[in-house]
């Protein structure tokens, strides 16, 4: 009982310094965020006096809210498009058997896992054809044409529905169509809402993208990719670009609470088992 | 290629058309609808799955054969190719003058990183499964990194532990510890990259916790009444039923170590203090003194800015067949990744 009791508080002390120091970096980003320029140049580490007017300054210092509006035009698009393409195609590779289905989507596992350098040259190569360098649109207009992995993912929530459902829908009469609009996507809603924040997130957290295509045309940066030149264009104001850092963060936390259940499901689905 | 065109309400398919059917025998009413409903049908699928296929076609097939084909050329976007033969590989084996330096640093990545994410990831998650109180709270906390924009955690980290005025060095201070120069020394911008992946392991930490979860307790009671201890019980019950998860975990965190991108160039730029855009990135990428110059950094430098597309390209294939490797690991191993596999 005693051994018990010990290991209890032993197991929670370790856990709590974790705790402490995954949650202090944010803490300090948050508090240089608050500091007047000449401040963060000191050893202090609390703001004095607190400098609000950070998060209004930095609008200033950039062209941020063309940036946020890149990065919220990219995302947005990028997630609807995926989804018009990818839910059709993952419900045919979860619930219809046909011939060629184990090449498909064996193509699609690997485009999914395929470092996207490896591909990058010959795609830049179209898209300058095409003249769209210069523009964020090389990275919206493919989700068209389906995401490998959003594919992959929403599959596995097809596979977690009975297929009973969908030769019910059949017999009533319905179509393939019919069948995937009236009671697939309905019920695989869950899954379809964690793959679309999923594709949200890494449109809005996408670096090499942006890097590739629109980094000599600073009018259509997205805001992670403004940020990682902001410094260098501003010198060595940290506490201007703390509070940039936070904004970035922001929308992608408070998508996060607000899908907590969905999100964490999904994430565990993308961890198979053997 | 396959494709659906319509002509005049009426889908056709084209490329790669169902079947040709053997004449049929006049059929009775019924099997007549059935075969009927069965084209329907197949038209119905094609047509569902055209843009994916349209999608694989374009950006993954082609650009796939387009690379091989480019690492034999002399490419740089405004002449067209013109064929060299092996010259660029002979050239990346023999001559590059950064090509050693870009893959010993990925392969620091890999040998370095992974583990000890994973090391970290998992011994979290072991705490977490047994923490009964406010078990929310607990992942929420050790998860939250993982969710913030990798440029951000960079950034924010370059700051925590940049030399001058940031607060790791002032606390180390404060025990009188004289800080490292972290991102602005060649022999610990590395490690402290390693750090920032520690901070953002969420994602592989959730995908142990539900692992853990699921190992079925009447294991782990049976295992405590023939008498094995809890290392015992780690040893025979949770490694053997988390070592699928594990693998996964190892084997794509290879896949991602060997693409190793945003962070180091990222950290290179701010550490640095020079905007990384346009003509200039090739210049700011390394720093401090290659150190965090990584494979996929030096193949973007040698492409996109000095444009040398098709050397770039053979520097891709090399990556392709690298990853490759790995790649077939996966398939091989994991029923999820196959046709067959399910959730």
């Amino acid at each position: 009982m005693i051994r018990r009791t010990l290991y209890w508080i032993g197991e929670n002390a370790i856990l709590l310094a974790l705790a402490v120091m995954f949650v202090s970096p944010i803490v300090f980003v948050a508090l240089t965020s608050l500091m007047s320029s000449n401040q963060t140049l000191t050893a202090a580490l609390w703001p004095q006096p607190f400098e609000w007017s950070n998060y209004a300054t930095v609008f200033t210092q950039a062209p941020l809210l063309r940036w946020f509006a890149n990065s919220a035009t990219y995302a947005v698009l990028a997630t609807v498009f995926m989804l018009l393409s990818s839910v059709p195609a993952a419900y045919v590779l979860a619930k219809i058997k046909f011939r060629f289905a184990n090449v498909i989507f064996t193509a699609i596992i690997i485009a999914m896992l395929l470092p996207p350098q490896v591909t990058a040259i010959p795609i830049y190569v179209m898209w300058s054809n095409l003249g769209l360098t210069g523009t964020l649109w090389p990275l919206i207009l493919p989700n068209l044409l389906g995401d490998a992995f959003s594919i992959f993912l929403l599959r596995q929530f097809f596979l977690t529905i009975p297929s009973e459902y969908a030769d019910a829908a059949r017999i009533d009469g319905n179509g393939e169509f019919g069948v995937l609009t009236r009671v697939m996507v309905p019920m695989a809603k869950p899954g379809i809402a964690a793959t679309g924040i999923f594709m949200f997130f890494h449109s809005w957290n996408d670096y090499f993208g942006p890097l590739l295509y629109t980094s000599e045309n600073a009018d259509a940066w997205p805001v992670a990719y403004g940020l990682a030149s902001f410094r260098g264009i501003h010198g060595t104001d940290w506490g201007l670009t703390m509070a940039m850092t936070i904004l970035v963060t922001v929308p992608v936390v408070l998508i996060f609470f607000f899908a907590q259940r969905v999100f964490v499901e999904g994430i565990t689905l993308t961890g198979v088992k053997g | 290629m396959s494709s659906t065109t319509t002509t005049a309400g009426q889908p056709v398919p084209a490329g790669r058309p169902a079947a040709p059917r053997p004449p049929q025998p006049p059929a009775p009413a019924g099997r007549l609808r059935a075969s009927r409903s069965r084209r329907r049908r197949t038209l119905t699928v094609l047509a569902l799955l055209a843009p994916a296929l349209l999608g694989l076609a374009i950006f993954f097939v082609y650009p796939l054969l387009a690379s091989v084909y480019y690492s034999f050329t002399r490419y740089d976007l405004v002449s067209p190719p013109e064929w060299i033969g092996l010259r660029n590989y002979e050239y990346l084996f023999t001559q590059d003058p950064k090509v050693w330096i870009a893959t010993l640093n990925t392969l620091w990545f890999v040998v370095f990183l992974v583990p000890i994410k994973i090391i970290f990831a998992l011994g979290i998650a072991g705490l977490l499964v047994r923490a009964k109180h406010a078990s929310g709270v607990w992942r929420t906390v050790f998860y939250l990194p993982a969710l913030v924009p990798p440029v951000a955690s960079v950034v924010a980290f370059v700051f925590l532990f940049n030399p001058g005025t940031g607060p790791v060095n002032q606390i180390l201070g404060f025990f009188g510890i004289q800080g490292p120069l972290w991102f602005n020394d060649p022999a610990w911008s590395k490690p402290s990259l390693v750090i920032l992946g520690i901070w953002v392991m969420g994602d592989i930490m959730i995908i142990f916790l539900a692992a853990l979860l699921d190992v079925p307790r009447e294991q782990y009671e049976a295992a405590s009444l023939d008498g094995a201890n809890g290392l015992q019980q780690l040893r025979y019950v949770t490694f053997p039923s988390i070592t699928p998860v594990l693998m996964f975990a190892v084997i794509t965190g290879v896949i991602a170590a060997l693409q190793y991108f945003t962070e180091a160039a990222v950290a290179s730029g701010v550490a640095n203090g020079k905007a990384v855009v346009g003509e200039g990135t090739g210049a700011a990428l390394g720093y401090p003194g290659n150190s965090l110059l990584t494979y996929t950094q030096w193949l973007y430098v040698r492409g996109f800015s000095n444009y040398q597309l098709g050397y770039a390209s053979a520097l891709a294939v090399l990556l392709f067949v690298v990853a490759s490797i790995f790649l077939i690991l996966l398939l091989r191993r994991f029923k999820a990744f196959t046709p067959e596999g399910t959730a």
